[in-house]
Formats: C-alpha cells, structure tokens, sequence
C-alpha cells in the first residue's frame, strides 16, 4: 500500500519539503504552471499549493493565479481551487469577488453536487460585501429539491450568522422553514443552526417537536446528537417536574381496567394530586431509549443525560449499562464518561451500584483514569460494600504510581467519615501505613489522620502518640505541620509528650519550611496558654527565633503571638480572651467529592468537564411549576394525520415508531424532486400506519413547454389534508417559464367539470420571470370519481386547454388505527368498516 | 463545532493543519505543549484543556496526537467521538495510519477531511459514502489518471447520502459473493495473588467482511443470544426486530465493518482459560530478589492457547533480571523495566516457566508491592461465552453467497496481581 500511494503523489510532497530554500523560484513555476493549457499541469500545481496549506505554509501570493481556475472543467481542479479559496478569501477579499458569479453559476446546475458544492464554498468565503448573495443563495437552497442541498442550506445559516449577524431575523425565517422539513438529512443540521442562531426562539420548535421525535432514529448520528441536547433543554421548559412523586401514575396505566383501583385512583387525585406524564414527555423518553444502542459514544451519552435530567428517577438507571459499556473504548471516551458518571454517583449512588467492579483500576490505566475510577468506587461504597473496597484500596495504596497511591489514601479517609461503621479500621489502616517506607505515602496519610481526628477527637491519645514519634523520621512539610498542629490542639490529651516535641522542633526550628514553623509557632502559643510553667521559656526561645525569621509571615505572626499571649503592660484587652481565641473548638473539615459542585452543569456538555462555564453554554432551566400549554404543539393543517384519527370515531394509543430504518419502501423514483424518504413499518394494509410518511410522489405532467409556448406546468398530489376544505384533494402545480421574457398574469379559467366536482383555483400569477418557476397549490373535489376535470391555464395573451385526472390512491386517505382495532373492524365485518369509512371519511 | 483540526506528532511538529472557520494561528497549540509537558507520558494528556479564547480537545492514536479546536460549548464526546472516526477513515484509506501515510497523501487527506466537515459540523462520515466522493488512492487508479486524465474525485452524489440505507452504494458488483463474520471476544480480568478471580467480563465484538453484489438482505441468528447483555449495533441493524425475536436483520454496507458489539453479563461466571503461577521475592538484606512464574492452561475447552505474552513492568529498584525461559525468548528493559517475555502456544504436559534472579540496587528498601503481570493470549475456533451463530440467510438476491464464521478469544486487559 505504501508504495502505491507514494507514487500517487510523491512529487508534490517533495517539493513542499524542499521549498523553504527556493520558495521564490518555485512560486513563481507554480504561477506558470498554473496558467498552462494542460490540465495535468495545472492538477499538480494544485496539489503541491495544498500541500503547502497543509502545512501551514503561505501561499496566498498565488491567488489571483488560482482564483482563475475556479471555472474548470476538471472536478478535481475545481475542488482543490475551493480548498484554496475558502482558505484565503478572507485575506484577499477584492479578488474573491472574481469567482462569485461561477458559484452563482453552479448555483443553478442541475447537478444536485454541485449546486451543494457551489453553495458550501460561496458561504464559506468571509467577504461581508456578498452578504446579501449569500442570503438569497440560502433562501433559494432551503426550498431546493434535493435535501443534500438544503442540509448544506442549513449550514450556511451558521457561517452568515457569523459573518453578519445583522441578517439574524431574515436566517431565523429560513431557519422556521427547514424545520419543517421533513428529510432526515436535513434535520440534525437545521437544529444546530438553530441552536447557533437563535436558541431563545423555542416556539419555533413547538410545532415540530413531535416529529423530530420521531424521526430521530432515523437521523444521522452526529444530528442525533445536537437534536437529543435541544429537546433535552426544550422539555425542561415546557413539562412539569416528573421527579415530584417518587410513584409515577402514567396516563395508560394498566390500573384502569380494575374498576376499584379506578375509583381508588379517583381519591388519590383529589387529595395528592397525583402526577401525569404528558404523553409529549414520554415520546421523547420512548423514542430516544433505543439510541443508547447506537455504536457512536456522544449519541449514547446524549441519550443518558436526557434520560438523568427528564426522566422519572426510577426510570434514569436504565443508561447505566450502555455508560458502563462506554467504559471499554478509548482512554479519552473512557475520561469524559467516567467524570459523568462521577456526578451522578453523588446524587444518585443506586443506579451505578451494581457495576462496581466495573470500575476496580488497573494497573496499565492511565493515572487520570484511574483517579476517576477511584473517585467513583469511593461515591459507591457503603456499608454493604465497604469491606471488599477496602481490601481493593489496599492494594492501591501499594501502587507504584504514587500520586495514585497518595489519592486512594484521600479516598480510604472519605470512606471513613461517611461510613461510621467503618471509621476505626480505616483510621487503624491508616496508622499502619504510617510505618509505609513511602514518604509521599505517609505524609499523605498523616493529613487524613489529622482530618479524621479532628472529625472525633474522642479518645485518640494513643495514635497522637504515635506520629509525635515520627516526627524524628518524616521530611514532608505538609505531614510536620499536620502533626505538629494535631500535638498542639490536643496538647491535653498528651501532656507528657508535647512540651518534649516543642522541645525537638525548637531546636530543628531554623531549618523548617515556613509551613513547620508557622505550626511550631501555633504549639509553642498553645502550649504556653495551657502549661506555661513547662514551656515559658521555649516558647519564648521560639518567638525569638521567630523574631528574625527570613520570611514576613512568620515575623508577623511570630509579633501576634507575642502580643496577645505574653501579658506585658501594652497588651490590649484581648490577651484576656487568648485561650478562647487559640483553643477554640474548630469545626472538622468536611470530606467532599470534588464532583459535589458539578451537577448544576449540564451533563455530557464541555462546561461540566471543565466545571467552569463554557462560551455559549446554554443554561438548563428549571422545571416550570404548572406546564405550558400543550396545545401548542398539536399540529393543526397539513401535517400530522394524528387529527384524523378522530375522525372515525376510534379512540387510538399512539405508538411509538421505533425503527432505525424503514423496512419496506414504495417504489424508488430516481428523481429527488420531492423531499422525504418514505418510511413505512410494518404495513398491515394500506389503512395502517401512515403517520408520518410522505412519500416520494409522482410528477405529471399538465402542460409541455411545446404546446404551452414556454409555459410549461407540471402536477404531483402533495397527499396532505387539503387546505381547502375537508372534500378538496390538494394537487400542487409547478408552473415554469422557459422563455427568455416574462409572463405576466397566469390563471384559471372555463372550467368544464362533471356534474358535483368543485375546482378551487390557485390565485393568479402576476408574473413570472424567465427560467423562473413557482409552485402553487390548488384544491379539487373529484367526488370520488376518477374522472377528469379540464380547465383552461391562461395567461394575459394566450389560453391552454389541461387537465387533471387523478389515479384511484390519490383519493384515498390514509388513517392510523391500532391494530387491535383494525381486526375488531376488520375481521368482524368489513362492510362496517367501508361504511364507517363512507360516512365519516372526508375525501371518499 | 470544530474550528481547526491540528495533527502534532510524538516530537512536538505540527505536520497538519486544517481550518473549516476563519483561520487560528498554529500557536494556539503553545497550550498543548504545555500539558504535554506537564503530564510527562503521552497517555496522560488530558483530552480537554481550557485555553483563554478556545478549547483544545485531543486524541492519541497510533503516536499521533488529533488536536481540535473548539470555541464554544459542545458536547466534547461528541469531538471526540468524530477524531476516532478521522482516524478510522485514514486507516480504511491508507492501510495505515502514520504520519508518513499522511504526509505522502496529504492532497487525499485534505479533500477528505473537507468532505467530512462543513462548517465544523459532520457532513459525510461513512466511509462507503466518502469513497465515493473520495476515490483512494491505489496503483491502478494512479497509473489510469495519468493516461486518461480523469480524476480522483466524484461528480456525482454518493447514492448513498440520500436513500435510507446510507452506509451501502448502489450498482455493487463482485464475481465471488461472500460474507464472513468473524466472532471475536476479549476477556478483561483481575486476577488477585491467590489465583481467584477479582472482576472478569467479556467483552465481544462481530466484524464483518460482506462483499456481496447488490442489495442483499441478511439475517443472523444465535443458537443463544440471551447471553448477550448488553450490545450496540452498527446502524445498519434493525432494531425492532432483535427487540422482538433476537435476530440480526440488515441490509450490510460493502466491506469491512463491526456489525455488532456485546457485553456478556457479569452474572454469567466467566471461564478464566489460563492461569499463572508465580513466586516473586524480593529480600530486605540481599541485593538479589527471586523470580519465577509458570503459565499454565485453564478452561480451554480442549482448545489450544497461543500468542501468549507475559509482561511486566518491574519495580524501580530492579537493576537487572537474569532469566532462563523454558521457552520462547524474553527481553527485560533496564531503562523502562519492563520485561516481556513471548510464550508462544502453551503446551500442557510441559508447561512454560520463568525462572531467574534480579538484581536489586543496594542500599534501597525493597519495592513494597511486587509487580503486576499483564497476560495476552488467543484461542482459535473458542467464543469462551458459549455464544453460537446458530445461522445466516439471504433474502432479496438470488446467487448462494459463501459464507464463513470464524470465532475466536483473546485477552483483553487480562491482570494477575501477584
């Protein structure tokens, strides 16, 4: 493979090494191959420009000899042009303006690619004077027929956002508009432009809410991930707290068939209130559950944060099992979701518990890994528990990698103030370590003592004893001053000893670190207020030492102490108040997680990992105390066939359409001309289960641009409730200027129609510029006939006869039913079930 | 999203950069030297350091480290998550993924990674679909391309991007069908100083290798799948029906790809196929310590086990090893003191054994914990959770595929604490 690939384009490369010394010569043979005939030539310049970009080396001297191929004909080329372009646009606005009119060019291909292409680069090139271009690319691109092009519509909303953000409102109108599209493609990436632009404007989502909750198995997995995150902060402002009541009554619950529990259920309304889940909460809880099946870790994580911030809380612990699956791939991966699962264990120990020994550390983990692991066994542990981590904790502490050993002390001095049960045996174990041949080991150990002392100060003389001894032996700082400061405080308990350290360290004194001598300071101070017949005169030996210390800090206390202990005529009111000041019950210190602060982030969000706010995180806001109205996101025209259940009288559960691809497809038209891919699962029938399908339609076609004089007309049914009354069937007509002028005033007229069959017009057309074309929409009650209905398309000086005749499944309405009900009707008697369809139906 | 993608190899170059926002200046990564220099190994690298104006999150993969830049809140998972899978689309189009890869290829690499970004946001991230806009690089292409000048790059839109089966091309063609699967499980475990078992699961993965002509549609069963606990799938899977019946339906992308990857639930008790006998000493007087370990099998189910590996990373007090192996060779690093030692296939009427002594440096305390050993081993033709493909059908192509699976088990992060 090697060899191959080098010689692809081993030359380009080289001379990229070599061009440090000759850069002038080669710059300029570059400029001229760029300007030769032959496209190799040009290709190979392109190449070594590229690599030169690559490595971040200068080549915006070649633009005005690159920008002139932006219109060649080799693919190549022209994308290795773009590159460069998009690269040095910004610096070399005046000369970008030569390749804008080839972009508004490719604009209008008819290759879909290329139109996408044309559109990335024109929104990718920084110059502010084409804003306005820009915008009307994008406009135009949102209502593209190929979703490829609108999803790169949807980001190009972003990058002029950035470049102008004065186009805010114009973008956010585009931005309603392809939310309503109904391409997987395009969703993932209009729900990030709108989390860029405009992620205050949460009414825009109402409306779509559902659906992109339902298409979102479908979506790719990187949209799933930025959808999951905005329906996530959406939901916590529009649903009620579902965390209030530990038992969750939902709306179908199984209770209801027991009339007793009914009535029982009736009582506990009125007197708790009992919560209900909106049925728009649980699609989105439903719905998402399957992702955290997905192989793509973000998707996965997207999914538990969702399922911790909105779910019932005895609901939450079902995405403990995929995190912990997330914890056998790469050590970064590993990193971001072991610190999620650390704030969560905090609140929440229950749901990680029975995956503990998922977490015991390795010795070939990385340290960063390995003190998170440890963070989190010492979250779970308790009483049951506590036995087995503490002898997994031993033999931590014996790990070569110290820092890690010194870490799992701190944990081991956690465990035992939060498990009283086990606090002896830990401060035992800890005691023992003391005698560890490791400094950093002991001296770690040291601080959690002195820690857990103080926590109960009971009856400890014997381990004060103890460490007083290894103050002849330990040299870390920290340890000195931990002990010395515990001998101090409790210099009661340990009469006979203390006066005889203060007595050692006086005499080390002067070598100390500042830390030690500031504690020798505090012992001689304590020690002079409790037993000042012992220790007058080395404590004052001591504050003269003190005295002429090097360092300001202790000087200055060193003054303080002597003022307020030693009584002398200056001394103030205070030295009465001295033993209450320096022995002085002094509250323990708490032993935290450090993940304790963290959950008011967002989990899975960069904030949370690097606790501090993040440049545009975007708050999760508190649940709303009475829910807005729900209302809201029903959707009324056009788009969910939800309303029509009703409309035969059956009362329908709505399921859920958890598929991550659709398993049978109507027939593949080739022809991207209109949006959506058809999903349809499990068709029992035609009746069944239409409910969010669009299909790809059929174009006919009602006029050639032959006959028509360059008016050329086409039709498909757009298979929507019609908007015209509940009997039209909705057909959208697409009508195109081919001429090279205008026509003006496009119309209906001399509708000739069988008996009973309505024509609802579309209204004029003032004008139609040429190679324009505009869509409109118009109604026609075919009175459930397939027969024709002919019309005249005028225009102001001319007139051509069409007409329309509609295929039998165009007349058709599709109606969702459970299927439960669909074999009730069915089986029992179809006729019934034509009937009820006869009466009711709209269009049949 | 991501702003910039910064490539830095293992001596501190930048030798790639790419920007799909405005440009941000190489120093940036000033920031990231820093941390690498703090954190001393590579491994150690944190994957999100803060900076004043951006956010640097990286990766480490084959000595290269993927450095992206972000300027606002993301999810980092998700940064993260797309580098591996930049990676991943180097390897599938090189072969390797080396800097030398790279930097011979850098146009490809560039046009793909153009493709895969707009505006910091994935665009094309299957490689089925990339291969198409981007053709890689091969001998025949190359020498073609010079004759015919044609090129290298797509004009067309991969087929792929807009159907509902996006992983797999259209017009897919091939004389001999065939599908392989291969049913690979890694056995993570700790194992404490008396031979018992600490903590051990099983970890599967089944990867595929489908070159099959047009839009086939597969299923596969397993004779047992209620061992498998917990398990993400490719998306090309269906997921409603392993829901219901536990059976693998899908329509599979061309060419290599991991269909599926499982965990075993640790309620099973795990076979543990091998064990290690050891007996390391070290005294407090002498300067000599004793060494000696033999590896013998377990719960092989009859099978052989091969590749094995023992390594162990010595206390710093160890001068140097003097070791005779029953057999295969071993090497003891005096400066990382790490010893390795290749077993090969363990034969169980002679066992292989270690045995030797270590020089100690005077005058130091001994270590206070002897040294973990870490064990790699595979077993061919052994799922050791039992799992069994029970069988593998064709719906919607008429030709008969061949089809072959294979299994096999291998050490994960397999430790004996001695």
């Amino acid at each position: 493979m090697s060899s191959e690939a080098s010689i692809y384009n081993r030359p380009s490369v080289l001379d990229c090494f070599r061009s440090s010394g000759n850069s002038w010569f080669q710059k300029r043979n570059l400029k001229q191959m760029l300007e030769s005939s032959k496209d190799s030539a040009k290709l190979d310049a392109m190449k070594r420009i590229v690599g030169m970009i690559a490595k971040g080396k200068n080549a915006s001297e070649l633009f005005p000899a690159v920008v002139k191929n932006v219109a060649s004909k080799n693919i190549e080329i022209k994308k290795l042009v773009y590159v460069y372009l998009m690269r040095y646009a910004e610096e070399q606005q005046d000369l970008a303006l030569l390749s804008i009119s080839t972009f508004q060019r490719a604009l209008k291909d008819p290759n879909q690619l290329i139109r996408a292409s044309a559109l990335r680069v024109l929104s990718s090139i920084r110059v502010p004077i084409i804003v306005p271009i820009m915008m009307l690319a994008i406009k135009e691109a949102s209502s593209d027929l190929s979703p490829y092009v609108r999803k790169n519509a949807a980001h190009a909303i972003q990058k002029l956002y950035s470049l102008d953000p004065e186009q805010k409102e114009m973008l956010i109108e585009v931005i309603e508009k392809l939310l309503k599209d109904r391409s997987t493609l395009v969703a993932g990436s209009v729900v990030m432009a709108f989390e860029e632009v405009c992620p205050d404007r949460i009414d825009l989502i109402h409306k779509n809410y559902r659906k992109l909750c339902n298409l979102l198995v479908d979506v790719e997995e990187w949209g799933q991930v930025v959808i999951i995150h905005m329906l996530t902060r959406y939901a916590r402002t529009q649903f009620v707290s579902p965390w209030k009541d530990d038992e969750v009554v939902e709306e179908y619950s199984e209770n209801n068939f027991y009339e007793s529990d009914e009535e029982q259920k009736e009582k506990d309304r009125k007197v708790k209130n009992i919560y209900t889940m909106d049925p728009d909460h649980r699609l989105l809880l439903r719905n998402t559950k399957p992702l955290l099946q997905s192989r793509n870790a973000a998707v996965v994580m997207a999914v538990a944060q969702l399922y911790w911030h909105l779910a019932p809380k005895s609901e939450a612990s079902i995405v403990s099992k995929s995190l912990v699956r997330l914890l056998h791939s790469n050590r970064e991966v590993q990193y971001i979701v072991l610190q999620n699962i650390a704030t969560m264990s905090i609140q929440r120990k229950g749901m990680f518990e029975p995956y503990l020994k998922s977490f015991y550390v390795r010795s070939t983990d990385p340290t960063m890994i390995k003190t998170l692991k440890l963070e989190i066994l010492t979250n779970l542990a308790n009483e049951a528990n506590i036995s087995t981590l503490l002898r997994e904790f031993q033999t931590y502490v014996k790990s070569q990698d110290k820092q890690f050993a010194a870490a799992t002390i701190q944990a081991i001095g956690r465990c035992a103030t939060n498990i009283t049960e086990v606090t002896d045996t830990c401060l035992n174990g800890l005691v023992c370590l003391l005698s560890n041949r490791d400094e950093i080991v002991v001296a770690e150990s040291v601080v959690v003592i002195k820690k857990l002392l103080q926590t109960q100060p009971a009856h400890h003389g014997e381990i004060i004893k103890h460490m007083a001894k290894l103050l002849d032996n330990i040299t870390v700082p920290v340890a000195r001053a931990s002990i010395l400061w515990l001998i101090g405080e409790y210099c009661e308990r340990v009469p006979k000893i203390a006066p005889d350290v203060l007595r050692k360290t006086a005499k080390s004194f002067t070598t100390e670190d500042d830390l030690v001598k500031l504690q020798i300071l505090n012992l001689g101070a304590k020690l002079y207020l409790t037993n000042s017949k012992q220790t007058k005169l080395l404590t004052q030996y001591v504050l003269n030492l003190g005295k002429y210390d090097q360092s300001y800090d202790i000087r200055d206390r060193t003054r303080f102490i002597r003022q307020l202990i030693v009584p002398n005529e200056k001394s103030g009111a205070l030295s009465k108040y001295a033993k209450k000041i320096f022995l002085a019950q002094k509250p323990a210190p708490l032993l935290e997680s450090p993940f304790k602060d963290r959950d008011h982030f967002q989990l899975g969000t960069l904030s949370h990992t690097l606790n501090s706010r993040a440049t545009g995180y975007l708050e999760l806001s508190n649940w709303p105390e009475v829910a807005p109205d729900p209302s809201v996101r029903n959707v009324d025209v056009a788009e969910s066939t939800k309303e029509w259940t009703g409309i035969l009288g059956m009362t329908k559960k709505e399921k859920p359409t958890e598929k991550f691809y659709s398993e049978s497809e109507e027939e593949e038209d080739e022809s991207t001309n209109t949006s959506s891919s058809s999903r349809c699962l499990e068709s029992n029938l035609h009746l069944h289960c239409l409910e969010n399908c669009i299909f790809r339609t059929k174009t006919h076609e009602l006029l050639h641009r032959m006959s028509g004089k360059g008016l050329a007309a086409h039709y498909h049914f757009s298979r929507q409730p019609g908007i015209f009354g509940d009997h039209m069937v909705s057909v959208q007509v697409t009508v195109t200027n081919t001429t090279d002028q205008k026509i003006e005033n496009i119309h209906i007229k001399e509708k000739k129609l069988p008996p009973g069959m309505r024509v609802h017009e579309f209204n004029p057309i003032e004008c139609l510029e040429p190679a324009e074309s505009i869509t409109v929409s118009m109604g026609i009650d075919f009175c459930d006939s397939t027969q024709m209905a002919s019309f005249q398309l005028c225009t102001k000086d001319d007139h051509f006869n069409v007409n329309i005749q509609p295929p039998v499944g165009e007349l058709l309405l599709p109606v969702t039913m459970s299927e439960k009900d669909f074999k009730k009707e069915s089986l029992s008697d179809l006729n019934i079930l034509y009937k009820v369809i006869r009466e009711n139906c709209t269009w049949l | 999203m991501i702003h910039s993608l910064f490539l830095i190899n293992a001596s501190g170059d930048i030798f790639l950069e790419k920007h799909w926002k405005s440009v941000v200046s190489r120093s940036v990564c000033d920031y990231f030297f820093e941390a690498q220099e703090r954190a001393s190994e590579a491994e150690n690298v944190p994957p999100v350091i803060p900076t004043p104006h951006h956010y640097l999150l990286s990766v480490y993969r084959h000595k290269i480290f993927f450095v992206a830049v972000i300027q606002s809140e993301v999810p980092p998972l998700f940064v993260i998550e797309f580098l591996h899978r930049v990676v991943d689309t180097f390897q599938d189009y090189f072969g390797v993924c080396s800097e030398v890869m790279i930097k011979d290829n850098v146009v490809v690499v560039y046009e793909v990674l153009e493709e895969m970004l707009d505006n910091g946001f994935p665009l094309a991230t299957e490689s089925n679909i990339l291969k198409e806009l981007i053709k890689p690089p091969t001998i025949l292409r190359t020498v073609v391309n010079t004759i015919t000048g044609s090129t290298n790059v797509g004009d067309q839109l991969p087929t792929g991007q807009l159907s509902v089966v996006p992983w797999r091309r259209t017009g897919v063609k091939y004389t001999n069908n065939e599908a392989y699967f291969d049913v690979i499980e890694e056995i993570d475990a700790i194992i404490d100083k008396s031979g018992s078992t600490i903590t051990a699961e099983i970890q599967g993965v089944i990867d595929a290798c489908v070159k099959l002509t047009g839009m086939p549609d597969l299923t596969l069963s397993f004779m047992n799948p209620r061992l498998l606990d917990d398990v993400s799938f490719h998306p090309c899977v269906r997921f409603k029906r392993w829901e219901s019946e536990r059976i693998l339906s899908f329509i599979p992308p061309d060419g290599n790809f991991r269909l599926l990857s499982y965990h075993v639930s640790a309620q099973n008790l795990v076979a543990i196929p091998v064990y290690v006998k050891h007996n390391i000493s070290f005294r407090d007087s002498s300067s000599l310590g004793r060494f000696e370990i033999t590896v013998g099998p377990k719960q092989t189910m009859g099978k052989t086990v091969e590749g094995v590996m023992v390594t162990s990373q010595m206390p710093k007090g160890v001068l140097n090893m003097t070791l005779t192996p029953s057999q295969g060779t071993h090497i003891f690093d005096p400066v990382t003191k790490l010893l390795s030692w290749d077993v090969g296939k363990i034969n169980p009427q002679k066992l292989p054994s270690l045995k030797g002594s270590m020089t100690l440096q005077a005058g130091t305390s001994k270590p206070d914990e002897n040294p973990t050993i870490n064990l790699q081993f595979k077993i061919q033709q052994l799922a050791i959770s039992g799992l069994k493909v029970n069988r593998l059908d064709m719906y919607g192509e008429k030709y008969k595929p061949f089809k072959g699976i294979k299994y096999m088990t291998k050490a994960g992060k397999f430790q004996v604490r001695t």
